[in-house]
């Protein structure tokens, strides 16, 4: 299907091209969502869906809707979502073991049975229908988004106000939710302060505000432990999640001949040898 | 008289100048008088029953003398009764009593009514004298039994029944009276209920009659089909104009209830077992009065057989099959008593017999009917003498020689025995031949049978005679002194006896003449003289009698000789007639009731049972479906949504 | 290019959302199939917007927007409730309701 001939038969090129790379974009993010294993990749693939999408939005000349589609959709919900994963853990992946007995092969049979159910049905029920467009529509009050804003204040304002009320109680519903309940009562600056000491007093811990990460050392990664004053590492300056999990990259004594010479004004190429074995 | 001129008037009196006689159409005139009190008949006895049954041990005293008043109180009754009827013209003789409009449903009109007629009234004066006589030797007879106040009650329950059956003025009370019969000989025949035997001859007997039973309502329905009413008068004067197919139905059934209530072929197996009763019900029921109900049926539904050519000849055939029936299994039986029984079969095959010759022989019926009442109920009455004089000793064997030592009971006793062989001048000769005749008018070999039947008939009344009464004695060793029963007992032995001897000839032309304008008669017509009848009739008496005589004078086998002939094993067997019914009846019956049983405990049951254990395996399959995964439901919720998308589509295309 | 493309599209898309639904076990991604779901809907009834020649399906689509928005927040807070508790985001975990 050569350009020419493309153009010679009257469609319109431009929105072809744009069709057919958003679509196959499309279904490719929506593949990668399905099929990948750590969730943060499915959810970089559904952006990656949702921004086409918006694109062809703006194709069907519903520019006003695509902007949001990417505002709220892509920015916000897509955000939620890799907020959350941090939360539940990263690297949660899951097997490729199916525990239900058949439910792979009767899922498979069943959407392809679905999807070919609605695809004859729409193909069958669309054929020899005209060619549309929206151009009175949109420029009837003056653009797409004066056309919907007067379709929102007018026909469907009992729904508009329905919709803000669902918001609020969306708000107050996630809030409830995610609210952590203290069984027993904070404990007060005085409690804090007596129960620093007599750690202290028992352990020997510094009672003073723990160095943040990085302090006196190469690095200010957050895995990167602190140093105290006199060389030695501050595990503490690490978060715990790091800690738990084992990130903590260690620091060795060679850093601090590092430091000699730079503050000798010698550059230095160092080859780190920590168990990562990677380069820094 | 001498011999020659006692034939003579005996030949003069059975050629009767009553010519052929029709019978007058059944319209009975209103009760008025002295008749309007014939409801007495069954309240008397009715009232002794209820008064006995019901007051309990408190009447124990004075209870059987109530009963015999009552019994004699309906005796006078009919009595008078009949005296008025002697004064009345032939034609209004038949009155009807209406008491009380029964059933008026629509169409069918059945009012409680009684209706007196000269047949009736004949039955009236039987069953009230023999019962009342039989009611009193009862006193004798059930002296030292604990019970004999309700044997007292259901005696007069019975006769009130009787009576109900030949008052009635419609078949439907006759029914009742039918039906109360059955229930009063049930009573009576297991009145020693403890006894198994007796019990179980008293169900066979109620349950053999019941079939009899079913032929009689069958007949009463149709009747009230094809006539519109089952009164007398409804039914007997139309039945000529019934559809052939349809009488011949009636009659075949109303031979059915006549058949189970008298004892005939093919429903002849109860009356041997109903002997298990005591003495006085064999003597009252199963000799005088409740088998001869068949009789009544059928000489009353007269009409109706005039009717119809082929059920009368079936009358004529069952009743000379039970003749010889009852005359085979009579010779081979040791128990005084079912001898006796087995005679009676064969005598009411006799009157069942001439019934089914038609008007030529509906009198002789009667008349034999009244004769035999009389005869047989006294050697029934002689029978229960021996045995109480010998301890309820009822085989014959171990009698003998008991002519020397109960006088009394061996003359009434030979009485009976000369009547019922047929010996003139005794009542047995005038009633007796007059049916062979009559069935030589109509068919020879009807004739015949009946002719030998009277040679058997001798016989085995004379071995019964002749191992009771004479020879030498057999007598056990507890039964080393026999005496004479008591007067109460022998009194009524003696009236009976008196009756057996006079009630033939003066009865013999009379009877004609009072029952005919009834029943109808015709004259029979025979190829030789009547004489010639009577003389081959008493030398075959004659030839039976010293046969019998001769062989069992001597020497009698204290225990049954086991090497005899098949005849004899089978009328030891009753003729085989209980094997049949077993194998019949009874066994098939049985299998069909187990095959039932089988079909309901593993069919029915099984469907049921089935279907309940389908339910709960299906149900536990099904409980797998749930999971409790959420994934599992989701794909179910798609499976639905690809039906649903898959049926709109369809639906729209 | 025709409705019919877009409309195949969104088939396309929503069949693979509801296969995701089903073969996945992690909440997090069952629930970024459902997001998938709505987002062919909404194309659905843009296509259709278009098609019909008014604004009102793209008004619909602006609604469902805003309502699977609220949507997500609850949902999410639900997910991050239940991981506290059972230190596991799997779907197949809560399978007490069976026989």
């Amino acid at each position: 299907m050569s350009a020419t001939s493309l153009l010679a038969s009257g469609t319109d090129v431009g929105a072809e091209i744009v069709f057919w790379v958003c679509a196959t974009l499309c279904v490719i993010g929506a593949l990668g969502m399905l099929l990948s294993r750590k969730p943060v990749h499915s959810a970089l693939f559904v952006a990656l869906t949702m921004i086409n999408l918006a694109i062809l939005y703006v194709a069907l000349q519903a520019p006003f809707l695509g902007m949001v589609q990417i505002i709220v959709y892509t920015g916000a919900v897509m955000m939620l979502f890799v907020f959350v994963m941090m939360i539940v853990g990263v690297d949660a992946s899951d097997s490729l073991i199916e525990t239900i007995r058949g439910q792979r092969w009767a899922a498979i049979i069943l959407v392809l049975a679905f999807a070919g159910l609605l695809i004859g049905a729409i193909v069958n029920g669309l054929s020899g229908v005209p060619e549309p467009s929206l151009e009175a529509a949109n420029s009837q009050y003056g653009g797409n988004l004066q056309g919907i804003a007067k379709i929102i204040f007018t026909d469907y304002i009992v729904a508009f106000e329905v919709t803000s009320a669902l918001l609020i109680i969306a708000a107050l519903g996630a809030m409830l939710l995610a609210h952590r309940e203290r069984h027993t009562p904070k404990p007060t600056q005085e409690q804090r302060s007596i129960a620093r000491f007599a750690r202290y007093a028992a352990t020997g811990e510094l009672p003073g505000n723990l160095p943040p990460a990085g302090t006196y050392a190469r690095h200010n990664a957050i895995d990167t432990p602190a140093l105290a004053p006199d060389g030695s590492v501050v595990p503490e300056s690490v978060p715990g999640p790091l800690q738990e999990r084992g990130n903590v990259r260690p620091v060795d004594v060679a850093a601090e001949v590092e430091v000699d010479e730079i503050s000798e004004g010698h550059t230095v190429v160092t080859v780190d040898d920590d168990e990562a074995g990677e380069q820094r | 008289m001498n011999l020659t001129q006692t034939f003579a008037s005996v030949v003069a009196s059975s050629q009767i100048d009553a010519n052929n006689i029709e019978p007058t159409v059944n319209n009975p005139a209103v009760a008025t008088g002295a008749f309007s009190y014939m409801w007495l008949l069954l309240a008397l006895p009715l009232l002794g029953a209820a008064l006995l049954l019901i007051g309990g041990k408190r009447t124990d005293k004075w209870g059987p003398y109530f009963a015999i008043a009552m019994s004699c109180g309906a005796f006078v009754v009919g009595a008078i009764m009949y005296l008025k009827m002697l004064g009345l013209p032939a034609n209004d003789r038949p009155v009807n009593l209406h008491i009380w409009d029964w059933v008026i449903v629509g169409r069918f009109q059945a009012p409680l009514g009684m209706q007196l007629d000269q047949l009736s009234i004949v039955f009236v004066l039987l069953i009230t004298f023999v019962g009342s006589l039989i009611h009193i030797y009862s006193l004798g007879y059930m002296k030292h039994d604990p019970e004999k106040r309700k044997f007292f009650a259901y005696l007069n329950l019975f006769v009130a029944a009787m009576l109900l059956l030949v008052t009635a003025d419609s078949y439907l009370l006759l029914y009742v009276g039918w039906e109360g019969v059955g229930l009063a000989s049930y009573l009576l025949i297991g009145f020693w209920m403890y006894k198994p035997t007796a019990a179980t001859a008293a169900k066979k007997a109620f349950v053999v009659n019941r079939v009899g039973d079913v032929g009689l309502s069958i007949a009463i329905m149709l009747m009230f089909v094809t006539f519109g009413s089952v009164t007398f008068p409804g039914v007997l004067n139309n039945a000529a104009e019934g559809n052939p197919t349809t009488m011949t139905w009636i009659g075949l059934m109303l031979l059915l209830a006549a058949c189970g209530k008298s004892a005939q072929f093919p429903l002849q197996s109860w009356l041997l077992d109903a002997m298990e009763g005591p003495t006085p019900v064999s003597a009252l029921i199963h000799a005088a009065t409740m088998v001869t109900a068949g009789v009544y049926l059928i000489v009353r539904s007269g009409p109706i057989f005039d009717a119809t050519p082929t059920a009368r000849t079936v009358v004529m055939i069952v009743g000379a099959i039970t003749l010889m029936f009852g005359a085979i299994i009579g010779c081979a039986k040791d128990d005084i008593k079912k001898a006796l029984a087995g005679s009676t079969m064969s005598q009411i095959g006799y009157m069942i017999l001439a019934a089914g010759l038609g008007p030529v022989g509906y009198v002789f019926a009667i008349f034999h009917l009244v004769t035999h009442g009389f005869f047989k109920a006294n050697m029934f009455l002689g029978a229960g003498s021996v045995m109480h004089g010998m301890n309820d000793q009822l085989d014959m064997r171990r009698f003998g020689a008991l002519r020397k030592v109960m006088v009394i009971t061996f003359i009434t006793f030979s009485c009976g025995w000369l009547a019922i062989m047929g010996v003139p001048p005794f009542a047995g000769f005038y009633s007796k031949d007059k049916i062979i005749e009559a069935a030589f008018g109509v068919n020879w070999i009807v004739g015949a049978v009946a002719l030998l039947g009277a040679g058997i008939t001798a016989f085995y009344m004379t071995r019964l005679w002749t191992m009771t009464f004479t020879g030498k004695s057999r007598w056990t060793e507890d039964n080393k002194h026999p005496h004479e029963s008591s007067s109460v007992m022998w009194i009524p032995m003696a009236i009976l006896a008196f009756l057996s001897v006079v009630a033939g000839f003066m009865l013999a032309g009379a009877i004609e003449t009072w029952l005919a304008p009834v029943t109808g008669f015709e004259e029979t017509e025979l190829a030789v003289s009547s004489l010639v009848m009577e003389a081959a009739s008493l030398a075959l008496v004659i030839i039976g009698a010293t046969i019998a005589y001769l062989q069992y004078r001597r020497d009698v086998p204290l225990v049954a000789p086991q090497h005899v002939s098949p005849l004899t094993v089978a009328a030891r067997h009753d003729l085989y007639g209980d094997a049949f019914n077993e194998e019949v009846f009874m066994r098939p019956g049985q299998w069909l009731t187990r095959s039932l049983v089988f079909f309901d405990n593993r069919g029915i049951d099984g469907l049921v049972n089935g279907i309940a254990a389908a339910l709960g395996g299906l149900s536990g399959r099904m409980r797998r479906i749930q999971t409790g995964f959420a994934r599992s439901y989701a794909l179910s919720m798609l499976g639905g949504a690809v039906l649903v998308i898959a049926a709109l589509i369809l639906v729209r295309t | 290019m025709s409705t019919t493309h877009y409309l195949v599209l969104s088939a396309i898309l929503f069949s693979l959302g509801v296969l995701g639904v089903l073969v996945r076990r992690n909440a997090l991604i069952v629930f970024m199939c459902v997001e998938m779901m709505l987002n062919a809907s909404n194309l659905a009834f843009v296509a259709f917007a278009q098609q019909n020649g008014n604004l009102y399906g793209q008004t619909i689509a602006f609604f469902v927007m805003v309502v699977a928005a609220a949507e997500v927040v609850v949902g999410l807070a639900i997910i991050v409730t239940i991981y506290r508790t059972r230190r596991s985001a799997s779907v197949d975990e809560p399978s007490l309701l069976k026989y």
